[in-house]
């Protein structure tokens, strides 16, 4: 399992489109990625539950990557978080 | 007869047949079924069919109101796609055994409620989303096929409110006005009504229900007001109305093409003012020689986020290219005082007027200006573009730009990517800039005078508030003088001079301009004919 901290710039959050584009990457992966922050978490393959979460700007979240493929999709995600979020 | 009360979000008059928009969803019924897997199949089969409306939808958005506007359309294709929202569809056929439309209304009102009761005011905002995805997917399930709306003959629009996809889908060759119970001066209908220039009022107390399509009604912008079926005076009235208005804009029809030029040969230009890209429509129509002003502020307001360089160069791209070649006079970001957008997270100000706003937060926030600028200096490449920057107060601030800008420069040279320097000039809007403007007409191309913030600064009144109107006065000496002076003082340094406040429509007041010698009015579309008119009714000598 592989994880990191995430500490969200982006002055709306994770907002609707971002979510999205989060989804599509997630999903490129074998992996099972979460997202957790605080007591909240949720799948990154689902845009809904992430939208729920209502992660938002300054917000600090773990994601944690547990897969065959996780440690490339762990760099691939970290790489996504800080290109879009 | 009856009359209904709204607000008015755009002034205009129209009179038609009635075409009430309801929704599928309230005819759903709920019944019990014995086949869950040929249920979950269809479902399968409608999302799919849903998925391809809303790609569609997103090509058609894209060409008519853009890439900002279009974007929703992606995120209704990813939300259908949701695993949750899928399997909780599929779970309440299974478990329920019921039918596919009536789970997924429930579905759609779980995941809504969900949105909708978070703390957070953008995501309250997604429940509509979430609704008008589950309506969707519901329509194609009963049945309803792609529900593009057509009419015989152009019909009044009457809705509780339009979400995003109806607005689109909406033949807008086929409407005449709109007029809805709910949605908001920047709602859909609203900025839809603007981009089509048709009356439209929104908080019309309408009962929907007992509403009939195809009943006669008149939609009135100037009075604020619905008229259902009209009684023989009113109709006839208001068919008067719309001929008087419709004979108006003819009388001015004629003047297209024609030249501003005073009886004794003085020529001046007419621009016109816009906010978006669509507007550009209404300026080829108004025939005005380019555009004087381009709020740039559209690409900002209304969403989420700063918008990217690409966004900002096709849109900029768009603009120079339908213009083809006629000056297209962009300024950049004047957000802050009445312009508020929370993304820029800009905070509450005693003084917002004299606040952080446009040029400051561009000079303090350099990231923000940048990209704005990259953006303009690649689509400069495409047409007759002009950058103006807002609120200049000193020769500092137009060097500091300066310095900005040839860092710019230098990227884009350095990355291979092409770009033109173009003409940069300085909305005079301060005094302090009019005290100054014989330096500043020497760093500077042009110069184009915000009369309605000159005015608020110089008289010390307030726009926003109401109380003062009596001490208002747009033609004050002041103001006059000021402008002779920002005249005498551009033209000894070869920096020509406009004026795109208020005042420059002021027809009363432009033999005055051109006796002055200003170089050029810009004014909204509609009123470019008015002013060659009177132009060309004028005479100097």
């Amino acid at each position: 399992m592989k994880k990191f901290e995430y500490t969200i710039k982006d002055a709306v959050g994770i907002h609707a489109r971002p979510a999205g584009l989060l989804v599509k990457e997630a999903k490129k992966y074998e992996s099972k990625i979460v997202i957790e922050k605080g007591e909240k978490k949720a799948e990154a393959t689902k845009l809904m539950a992430i939208m729920a979460m209502g992660v938002k700007c300054n917000d600090t979240v773990t994601v944690t990557v547990e897969g065959s493929d996780e440690d490339v999709a762990v760099g691939q995600m970290e790489a996504f978080f800080n290109e879009n979020l | 007869m009856e009359i209904l009360k709204g607000k008015s979000v755009y002034k205009g008059i129209a009179m038609g047949k009635v075409c009430v928009l309801k929704n599928h969803s309230d005819s759903v019924k709920r019944y019990h079924i014995d086949d869950v897997e040929a249920e979950i199949l269809r479902v399968n089969e409608a999302k799919e069919e849903a998925i391809n409306q809303l790609m569609q939808l997103y090509e058609k958005a894209l060409k008519e109101v853009g890439e900002a506007h279009a974007a929703i359309f992606e995120v209704h294709q990813m939300m259908l796609e949701d695993d949750d929202y899928t399997e909780a569809i599929e779970n309440t056929i299974r478990t329920q055994k019921i039918n596919a439309e009536y789970a997924t209304l429930t579905t759609g009102e779980n995941f809504s409620q969900m949105f909708a009761s978070m703390d957070d005011d953008y995501m309250k905002a997604r429940a509509a989303d979430v609704k008008d995805v589950s309506d969707r997917l519901v329509s194609v399930l009963s049945g309803a096929g792609n529900d593009t709306m057509t009419y015989d003959e152009p019909v009044i629009i009457i809705a509780d409110d339009l979400t995003p996809s109806e607005t689109v889908q909406l033949d807008k060759e086929k409407i005449l006005a709109f007029a809805t119970v709910h949605g908001s001066t920047n709602s859909h209908t609203a900025i839809l009504a603007r981009m089509m220039n048709i009356p439209a009022l929104i908080g019309v107390p309408f009962d929907l229900d007992s509403i009939e399509n195809g009943i006669i009604a008149v939609v009135d912008g100037f009075n604020s007001e619905v008229i259902l079926n009209p009684v023989k005076e009113v109709q006839e009235k208001t068919a008067k109305a719309i001929r008087e208005e419709k004979e108006k804009l003819q009388l001015l029809q004629s003047l297209k093409g024609k030249e501003n030029i005073t009886l004794d040969g003085r020529k001046i230009d007419v621009y016109a003012n816009i906010g978006s890209v669509s507007d550009v429509a209404y300026v080829l129509e108004n025939d005005a020689g380019g555009i004087g002003l381009f709020r740039s502020e559209f690409l900002y307001l209304g969403r989420e986020d700063f918008p990217t360089e690409e966004e900002q160069f096709s849109a900029y791209k768009q603009v120079a290219e339908m213009m083809a070649g006629k000056k297209v006079i962009i300024r950049t970001l004047d957000i802050g005082a009445d312009k508020q957008v929370d993304y820029f997270n800009l905070g509450k100000e005693d003084n917002p007027a004299l606040g952080y706003r446009a040029i400051r937060i561009c000079l303090k926030q350099p990231d923000i200006f940048k990209t704005q600028l990259r953006a303009l200096l690649r689509a400069s490449v495409y047409g007759n573009i002009s950058i103006m920057y807002p609120m200049i107060i000193s020769v500092e601030e137009v060097l500091a730009i300066k310095e900005i800008v040839e860092g710019v420069r230098q990227e884009l040279e350095k990355d291979g990517i092409p770009y033109r320097i173009p003409e940069q000039g300085i909305m005079i809007e301060t005094p302090a800039a009019v005290m100054i403007s014989d330096e500043l007409a020497q760093v500077v191309d042009f110069f184009s005078v915000g009369t309605n913030d000159l005015t608020q600064y110089t008289l010390a009144l307030d726009r926003q508030n109401d109380k003062l109107d009596d001490f208002y006065n747009p033609h004050h000496k002041a103001i006059l003088r000021m402008l002779e002076m920002i005249v005498k003082n551009a033209h000894a340094h070869n920096t020509w001079v406009g004026i795109c406040g208020e005042l420059g429509a002021d027809i009363t007041l432009t033999e005055e301009f051109i006796r002055m010698g200003i170089d050029e009015l810009s004014v909204s579309p509609s009123m470019v004919l008015k002013v060659r008119k009177k132009i060309r009714e004028t005479k100097i000598q």
